[in-house]
This record gives C-alpha cells, sequence and structure tokens, in this order.
C-alpha cells in the first residue's frame, strides 16, 4: 500500500481574541496510522481536535481529510466524509438507552437519513449491526438500560463504540482513557486496538503506558507548536521532547 | 422639520423608557442565562403600586418607594421560585417565568379588575414646559427623559466601579466565567435579579401615568422588550441601547405617517387601482405600525442573526 | 416477548375505538359530545405542540399560528365549497387546514429553527406577534373583528355525514384525532423522531453521527405545523367560526400548558393535558371568573414541584403499584389531604372575594361559594380564608416529611426487589 495522507494540516493557526491557541500547526497522518499527540497542559491538543472535526473553524491555515479541503464545513459535512470523533467528557445521549445510542449512530451512515416514512422496528440491518457492535463492547447485558446510568468505564466503552459505529475509517479519541484505573484502561487499549483496525487513528492521551502501546507515530505540541513528529523510539530520544515534556514526566 | 423632531423627542423618551427594562433583561439574562419572561409584568406591577401609593400619600413618595417594592418582590420570587427551577435547566427557568407573568396579569385582575387605572400625570409636572413650533414639549417627558438618564448614568457607575459591577462585567464578556465566582454567585443572582425588577418598576411608576395603566400593558410591552434585545444583540448593554432608541423612535413615528406603499409607488409613475382599500398596498404605514418591530426583527434574524451589536452565537 | 405486548396494545386500541365509535349513541347530552369534541381537537394540537417541546426540546411560544392559519384556510376553502366551486367533502377539510400549517410552519420554521433554546423561544413568541399583529390589517383573510365563519353543511356527502347533527362532526373530529395522533406516534419511531430526540439530549453529538441538527429541528417544526394545522381545521368545522384569537398568544400559551401539566417526557402526556385544560376551561369557567388563575397557580406548581407533569407522576406510581406497594403509601397521602383541602378553601375564598369586589364592584357583595351565602364586602369571610390559608398551610408543612418519608420508605424497597 502506498502512502496517502488522511489528514493534513496546513499551517493552522487558531486564536481566541488575543490569545493565540494554535500557532502554525502543520501535520500529514497517513492512511491507517495509529497517531497520537502528546504534550503538556493547555498545549492545544483538544483545540487541535476541535478544528479537524469542525467544531472550531481554523484562523488561519487549511485542513484536509483524505486530499479533500475540509475547513469550515460544520461537523456534520465532516463526519460525513468519513471522520468520527470521541469527547474527553463523555458525550451521548444520556435518556437514551444504550442500544438506542449505538443505533443512533448507525442511521445515517446506513443510509436512512432524515426518513421520517421509515419505522426504526422494522431496520432489521440497523439492529443487527448495533447488536453485534454491543458485543464487542461487551455491552450487550446492559443495552435497555438508560446510556446515563452506566458506570463510568462502561460510558467510556459506548463513547468508543458510538465513535466507530457510523464506519468512519479516520478516528479521533480524545483522551479515551482519562479517568480509568489500570485494568480497565488495559480493556479498552485493546478494544481501540480492535476497532481501529485498517482504520486512521489519530488520539490524544496522556497515559504514556497506552500511547506506547497504541500508536505507530506520536506528535508532540508544545504552546500551540509541534516540537516533534516519529515514530515511538524517536520521539523516546528525541532532546528536545525530553526537554520539554518527558523530562517533566519523569520527576 | 420641527414636527419630525417633535416626533423624534417622543420616540426617545419611549425608547429611554424601552432601555430601563432592556437593560435589566439584558443584565440578567448574561448574567443567569434566563430570559425573565416575566420582566414587563414588574413593570406594570410598579405602574400599579405607584398608582395605589400615590393615592395614598402622593406621587414623589411613590417614585421612591414602588420600584423597592417592586425590586424585593424580585429578589424572592428568585430566591423561592427561580432557584428551585433552575437544577431543570433554562427551558424551565423560561417556563417558570412565563406562568409567572401570566399569574401576575391574573393577580392584577384580582386586585385592581380590568378596567384601566385613573393613575395620572403629578400636577406639579402635568404643564407644557416650552413649544416648539405648534408642538408642546411637556415637562413629564422631560421630567421622563431625566429620571432615565440619571437611572442609567447610577446603573453604569454601579457596573463601572463597584466590585459586584466587575463580576457583572466579567459575566457579560465571558458568560462562561460566572460558574468560577465561587460561593457568593447566587447572592449576586439574586440582587441582580432585585435591581433589573427593580429598574422595570420604576419604568412603571414613570411610564404608567404618561401612557396606560391597565392589566394589557405587561404583555404589549413585553414583546417590544424582547424584540430589542434580540435586535440590538443578545447580551450586549450598547446593542439593547440602540435598538431601544431606535424601536421608540420608530414605532412613535410611524404611528403619525399616512403614507401607504401604493403612494410610494405613485410617487414613481406606478399607480394602482383604488378600489380595494382593504389591501396591503393602501395600507398606511400609520396602520401597520403596529407590525414593524416584529417585522424589523425577522428581517434582522434573517440577516444577522446575531443582531446590532451581539458577539455570541447563542 | 414483544409479541404479547403487541397484541394488548393493538386490543387497547380497538377497545378504545369502539368506545369512541360508541359514544353519541349513549350521550344524548349536547353539552357533553361539544366537550368531547373540544376535547379531539385539544389531543391532537397538544401532541402537535408535543413534537417540538418534548421530542424535540423546542419551547414554542407561536404554535397557534399554524392552528389558526390553518384554520381560517379551512373556513375560505368551506366558501368555496359552499359556492359550489370545488367539489371536496367537509370531511376531509382538516387535511387543507394541515397542508397549510405545513406550508406556513416551512416558510416561518425557516427563520425560527435556526437556533434552539431561549432564543428559539424568543424568535417564535416574536414571529406570533407578527401574525397576530398582521391579522388587523390583513382582513380580507381573517375577516376583522367578526372573523370569518361557514355553513359546514354543504359539498358533497361523505359516508352519508351530512355535518348536520352534532355526532356526525364528532366522528369526523374522532377519525382524525386517531389518525394524527397515530401517525405522530409513528413519526416517534422513525430516524427522524428518534434523532430529534438525539437533537434535544445533545446536538453536539447528533452533529457528530452525522445530522444536521437545524435539519432535524426544521423537518420536525414543519411536521408539528401539519398537524397543528389540521387541529385547526377540525376546529373550523367544529365551530363554523374563527376569529383572529386563535393565531394569539392566549392559544399559544394555552397548548403550550395542555402540554406542559399532562406531561412532555410521554408521548401521550398531553392527551391528560387536553383533557383537563378543556374541562377547567369550559367546566370551572362556568363557575368562576379566576378559572385563569387557578390553572395559572397549577401551572407554576407542576413547573416548579412535577417537571414531568401529569403523567410523570403516574409513572412515578406504576412501579409501586406493580408491587403491590401503593398501601405504604396511601395513610401519608391521606394525613395530606386534609390540609390540602383546608389550604385550598382558604385560598379559593380569597380569590374568590377579591375578584367578586373588584370585578363587580360594591353594587353587588352578596356572593356564593359552594351554597353559601355571604356579603363579600364584611370582614368574616376574609378573616375566615386567611385562617383557613394559614392554617392549612401550616399543617401541610408538617405533614408533608410524612409523605416524603414514606416515598423513601417505598422506594428502598423497590430498589431491594430488583437487587437480587
Amino acid at each position: 500500500m502506498t502512502w496517502a495522507p488522511a489528514i493534513e494540516l496546513d499551517d493552522v493557526h487558531k486564536s481566541f481574541g488575543t490569545t493565540s491557541i494554535i500557532q502554525g500547526v502543520s501535520l500529514a497522518v497517513g492512511t491507517g496510522e495509529r497517531h497520537a499527540i502528546i504534550g503538556p497542559n493547555g498545549a492545544g491538543k483538544s483545540t487541535l481536535f476541535n478544528l479537524v472535526s469542525g467544531r472550531l473553524t481554523p484562523t488561519a491555515g487549511r485542513i484536509r481529510l483524505k486530499q479533500r479541503d475540509i475547513t469550515g464545513l460544520p461537523p456534520y459535512r465532516i463526519n460525513r466524509l468519513g471522520l468520527s470523533r470521541s469527547f474527553q467528557i463523555t458525550n451521548m445521549f444520556h435518556r437514551m438507552s444504550v442500544v438506542e445510542n449505538v443505533r443512533c449512530a448507525l442511521y445515517f451512515a446506513m443510509g436512512y437519513g432524515y426518513a421520517f416514512w421509515r419505522l426504526c422496528p422494522r431496520l432489521r440491518d440497523v439492529h443487527d449491526a448495533a447488536d453485534a457492535l454491543l458485543e464487542r463492547l461487551q455491552l450487550s447485558a446492559r443495552r435497555d438500560v438508560p446510556a446515563g446510568l452506566l458506570s463510568y468505564a462502561e460510558q467510556r466503552a459506548l463513547e468508543i463504540g458510538m465513535t466507530v459505529a457510523g464506519g468512519a475509517d479516520v478516528l479521533l479519541m480524545d483522551e479515551p482513557t482519562a479517568g480509568m484505573s489500570r485494568s480497565e484502561t488495559e480493556r479498552a487499549v485493546a478494544l481501540i486496538h480492535e476497532l481501529s483496525e485498517n482504520k486512521t487513528l489519530v488520539m490524544v492521551e496522556h497515559d504514556m503506558q497506552v500511547v506506547f502501546d497504541l500508536a505507530t507515530q506520536i506528535s508532540v505540541l508544545c504552546y500551540g507548536r509541534l516540537i516533534a513528529t516519529g515514530t515511538p523510539a524517536q520521539i523516546k530520544a528525541d532532546p528536545e521532547v525530553k526537554a520539554a515534556y518527558l523530562g517533566v514526566e519523569a520527576d | 422639520m420641527d414636527t419630525a423632531f417633535f416626533f423624534l423627542f417622543n420616540g426617545i423618551v419611549y425608547g429611554l423608557l424601552l432601555f430601563m427594562l432592556s437593560s435589566g433583561l439584558t443584565l440578567i439574562f448574561s448574567m443567569m442565562g434566563v430570559l425573565n419572561f416575566a420582566h414587563a409584568s414588574f413593570y406594570m406591577l410598579g405602574a400599579y403600586f405607584a398608582y395605589q401609593i400615590s393615592t395614598h400619600i402622593g406621587f414623589w413618595p411613590a417614585l421612591i418607594f414602588a420600584p423597592l417594592i417592586v425590586g424585593c418582590l424580585g429578589a424572592v420570587i428568585e430566591r423561592y421560585g427561580l432557584r428551585t427551577v433552575h437544577r431543570h435547566g433554562h427551558v424551565a427557568e423560561l417556563l417558570f417565568t412565563f406562568g409567572l407573568a401570566l399569574l401576575i396579569e391574573e393577580i392584577v385582575i384580582l386586585i385592581w379588575g380590568r378596567n384601566p387605572m385613573p393613575y395620572s400625570v403629578p400636577s406639579e409636572l402635568d404643564f407644557a414646559l416650552f413649544e416648539i413650533a405648534g408642538n408642546s414639549y411637556s415637562a413629564y417627558k422631560i421630567f421622563m427623559m431625566l429620571v432615565s438618564i440619571s437611572m442609567l448614568l447610577f446603573l453604569y457607575g454601579i457596573i463601572a466601579r463597584t466590585r459586584i459591577g466587575m463580576i457583572i462585567q466579567a459575566a457579560l464578556t465571558h458568560p462562561e466565567t460566572v460558574d468560577t465566582l465561587g460561593h457568593n454567585v447566587s447572592r449576586v443572582f439574586m440582587l441582580v435579579f432585585g435591581v433589573g425588577t427593580g429598574l422595570a418598576g420604576l419604568a412603571g411608576v414613570i411610564g404608567g401615568n404618561a401612557f396606560v395603566t391597565e392589566p394589557g400593558m405587561a404583555r404589549a410591552l413585553g414583546t417590544i422588550v424582547f424584540v430589542v434585545i434580540i435586535v440590538g444583540g443578545l447580551g450586549s448593554l450598547t446593542g439593547a441601547f440602540v435598538a431601544s432608541l431606535l424601536l421608540g423612535v420608530i414605532q412613535t413615528t410611524a404611528v403619525a405617517v399616512d403614507v401607504s406603499l401604493a403612494d410610494l409607488v405613485a410617487t414613481v409613475g406606478i399607480t394602482t387601482s383604488a378600489a380595494d382599500a382593504n389591501d396591503l398596498m393602501h395600507k398606511t404605514l400609520s396602520q401597520v405600525a403596529p407590525i414593524l418591530p416584529y417585522l424589523f426583527m425577522v428581517l434582522m434574524l434573517i440577516s444577522r442573526p446575531r443582531g446590532l451589536f451581539g458577539t455570541r452565537d447563542a | 416477548m414483544n409479541h404479547g405486548l403487541r397484541l394488548l396494545s393493538v386490543i387497547a386500541v380497538l377497545t378504545l375505538v369502539a368506545v369512541l365509535a360508541a359514544v353519541p349513541h349513549v350521550v344524548s347530552s349536547g353539552f357533553t359530545l361539544s366537550l368531547l369534541n373540544q376535547i379531539g381537537i385539544g389531543v391532537v394540537f397538544a401532541l402537535s405542540y408535543n413534537m417540538l417541546l418534548g421530542q424535540s426540546g423546542l419551547l414554542s411560544f407561536g404554535h397557534a399560528v399554524y392552528f389558526g392559519l390553518g384554520g381560517f384556510t379551512a373556513l375560505h376553502v368551506l366558501h368555496t365549497i359552499t359556492g359550489g366551486d370545488l367539489p371536496l367533502p367537509v370531511p376531509l377539510l382538516p387535511l387543507v387546514g394541515g397542508v397549510m400549517g405545513l406550508v406556513c410552519a416551512l416558510a416561518l420554521g425557516w427563520v425560527s429553527t435556526r437556533r434552539a433554546g431561549t432564543i428559539f423561544a424568543m424568535i417564535t413568541l416574536g414571529v406570533a406577534e407578527l401574525v397576530a399583529a398582521s391579522s388587523n390589517i390583513i382582513q380580507g383573510y381573517f375577516g376583522g373583528e367578526e372573523g370569518i365563519s361557514g355553513d359546514r353543511m354543504s359539498g358533497p356527502v361523505l359516508f352519508g355525514l351530512t355535518m348536520g347533527p352534532q355526532q356526525d362532526v364528532y366522528y369526523v373530529i374522532v377519525v382524525w384525532m386517531l389518525l394524527s395522533a397515530g401517525l405522530m406516534y409513528l413519526i416517534t419511531e422513525t430516524p427522524l423522531g428518534r434523532m430529534a430526540n438525539a437533537v434535544r439530549d445533545n446536538p453536539e453529538r447528533a452533529a457528530f453521527v452525522g445530522y444536521n441538527p437545524r435539519t432535524i429541528r426544521f423537518m420536525m417544526f414543519a411536521l408539528s405545523g401539519f398537524f397543528a394545522g389540521i387541529a385547526g381545521g377540525l376546529f373550523a368545522i367544529n365551530y363554523e367560526i374563527i376569529t383572529a384569537e386563535a393565531v394569539g398568544i392566549n392559544v399559544s400559551a394555552s397548548v403550550l400548558m395542555m402540554a406542559y401539566i399532562g406531561g412532555i417526557g410521554y408521548f401521550f402526556g398531553p392527551v391528560i393535558g387536553a383533557v383537563i385544560y378543556t374541562l377547567l376551561s369550559t367546566v370551572l369557567s362556568a363557575y368562576t371568573e379566576a378559572w385563569m388563575f387557578y390553572f395559572g397557580v397549577f401551572f407554576l406548581i407542576v413547573v416548579l414541584y412535577a417537571p414531568n407533569g401529569i403523567s410523570g407522576v403516574l409513572a412515578a406510581h406504576t412501579p409501586v403499584l406493580r408491587a403491590h406497594l401503593m398501601h405504604r403509601l396511601m395513610p401519608a397521602y391521606a394525613t395530606a389531604l386534609l390540609p390540602t383541602l383546608v389550604l385550598l378553601l382558604g385560598a379559593i375564598l380569597l380569590v374568590e372575594i377579591n375578584y367578586h369586589l373588584s370585578i363587580s364592584g360594591n353594587y353587588d357583595s352578596e356572593m356564593s361559594i359552594l351554597g353559601v351565602g355571604f356579603d363579600a364586602a364584611s370582614w368574616w369571610p376574609t378573616l375566615a380564608g386567611l385562617a383557613a390559608l394559614v392554617v392549612g398551610g401550616a399543617l401541610l408543612w408538617r405533614t408533608l416529611p410524612y409523605v416524603g418519608l414514606a416515598w423513601s420508605e417505598v422506594r428502598a424497597e423497590l430498589a431491594g426487589e430488583a437487587a437480587p
């Protein structure tokens, strides 16, 4: 397979008022890569995600998804082009059941769109796909529980499930293991590994163990600029990274 | 030209009155995220209280006491009503103030009946101060103008100089920071609600006798005030000020202009049949005056949804 | 498990249809029948409103616009039918109202649904005021003070319904009500209906699964306008007259309160609200001028203490009933009942005395409540009212904790049963 970019950022800037959060980030994520973005708090990692997913519009620069310019497109258009994201703070339809949450993540992707002439209980394909996904998430037993009543780890699993449900081939995950215990984290990493098979994954993560377990590429963001990009081994060896980030962590 | 000035004057007096309501509404909305549907109801209460007080001890004490009573009532309602529904979200809060508006109207009918009150301009101010080109300028209108301007300057002083003012300013520019202000935030809410409603009450005291004091007065003004804050831009005091004056002038001027769309078209040489006096072309501007604010609002929403001075995407 | 449930609901629907069909043969009173007609119209209107508030989280203060415009158009078309220019059977007229409601909701909804939340509410209010104020200006369409009236006994006869007797109107309303309620229920089961819930709960997430929240809101708004227009068409047939009040804020406020009091969280909640509202507005208004006041207080109590409405309160009791634990709540309820009644009596006495005095003045201060006649201007009734209010209030304040205690015990027991 020849290398093709899934996401390209071209000198992207973002400022809020006079505060500049992202100061000229250029980055190319190859198709099929598992790319982690790391950096100290306040480096602009979440802002970067919000820019790529269309939640925010860049002040300057271009963003391309699979070589198509998506700068300034609304989130739902970007999603339809094959990009899906999860949120740092769990962000589901709290009052709906678990299975209904997954189905809601499927309707558009399976071609039902805004239909008000088709009955959901009859959409066998959506049901089967949702059930299969719940099985993989190990949430089948909890399918009829309102999503808001799930345990934290279960909510995170559902969040990941809803992100991959629509079949997007580019996934953004914002701290998918934040706040989890060691064993929960291990299970989540295995799940992400499994569900992101043959897909492009970009994740923001604080947990270095998770980063080195999952990522094939790592970028380091510091005060709105990328200071390094490379394989985990390269990043570990990079002196600038050590100084700016890993060194601090090690203390 | 002098007549135009006369309408402009009346429009500004009315616009300043609108701003006394819309400024309070804007403050409450910016701080608490609550659109106080009952805001004009406090205006109405101000007028009725002032009428009641003035029949016993005169207009001047009413000018002081009625707004204070209204403000205290507002603070109590915030404490025991609004705060209870706060946890159910903004829609519940809006529904609460909506129900409150309905109830206040019914209570006013319950106590004072359905007929307008004989609440009149105090005799000390009931004369024409001066006359320009046959239009007399009443002393009371000038007084209204002075009261609103001084009250607004006072408010400006509080916002610009005091600690609470700083908090309010912060809330106006960065609404998300309100939550980080700490434990006294609910006290600030109560205060802002009390001051906002008190200001509306004061507007009622000076507006109730200049216009009319009857149970329908809250509804009539309430929606205009909403139009003002949408047109001006939500959360913007400057916007509320400009929009208040603009709508005040438009509304007072339009009722006096007897030009129809057909007349306008006729000036460019097209004559329309005068057969149907009912059709829209032959309505004079004074006849369509009541819909102008709403039309203005809808056009604004289509062309510039943020309003004149709004910066926020709601 | 679904088959048993489906059979049960089919039986329930068939029973409902049979009962509704039998009503005119059993009930002969014209008053009851006209009450039922009003309820039927209210049900369609309130359910259409709940497509916005309950299902899409959109609080509208201008739903009467689509109801009223549907009604006006239906009556204008009825005129054409009466004139012999259109061979449309009158029972199909609500469809005309529905189409008008849909067209208006498409046009005005495009402006209104740009935003959600508070801004949406304000825009709907502004649009409603625009339409209401226009009704004074565009007299050809709205008919000025007299409104527009028509004669429903015209046009081709369908199924032998001449539309003369009131029961013909009743059947037309029942059929349209069942049809509309059924369709509205089915819409909740479609992808659009589900995503409307999703947008209500979390518009951002909905955008990240491919949906434009604004499109969802717009489509729900348009569909709800359609059903509101049907209700307007039914109104036109039932009363044969419509005035500009039908597009006014009062009607919009009524439908909002109907839906909310009934409970917006459940599909059939607004039905309860429509029944209660209609009963109160026709029956209670015959007894007291202050009915709007009582209704307003009731509404505020629901907003403050029962945000899920009456259906929410009922739903809270179903698990208790199912576990046969109602007897545990009853003593507490009974204890609270007496103070509540005393409080109510006192409040009603005071309100009625005040209304009597402020509205009929002092010319006629004789009045009666519950058959007891007295002079409203004398001091003792007011004192009695105040005393009842204070005593009832104080007692209620003391007894409410018992209700809370009984509930927490029952809840604990329910949780204990669910656990093993």
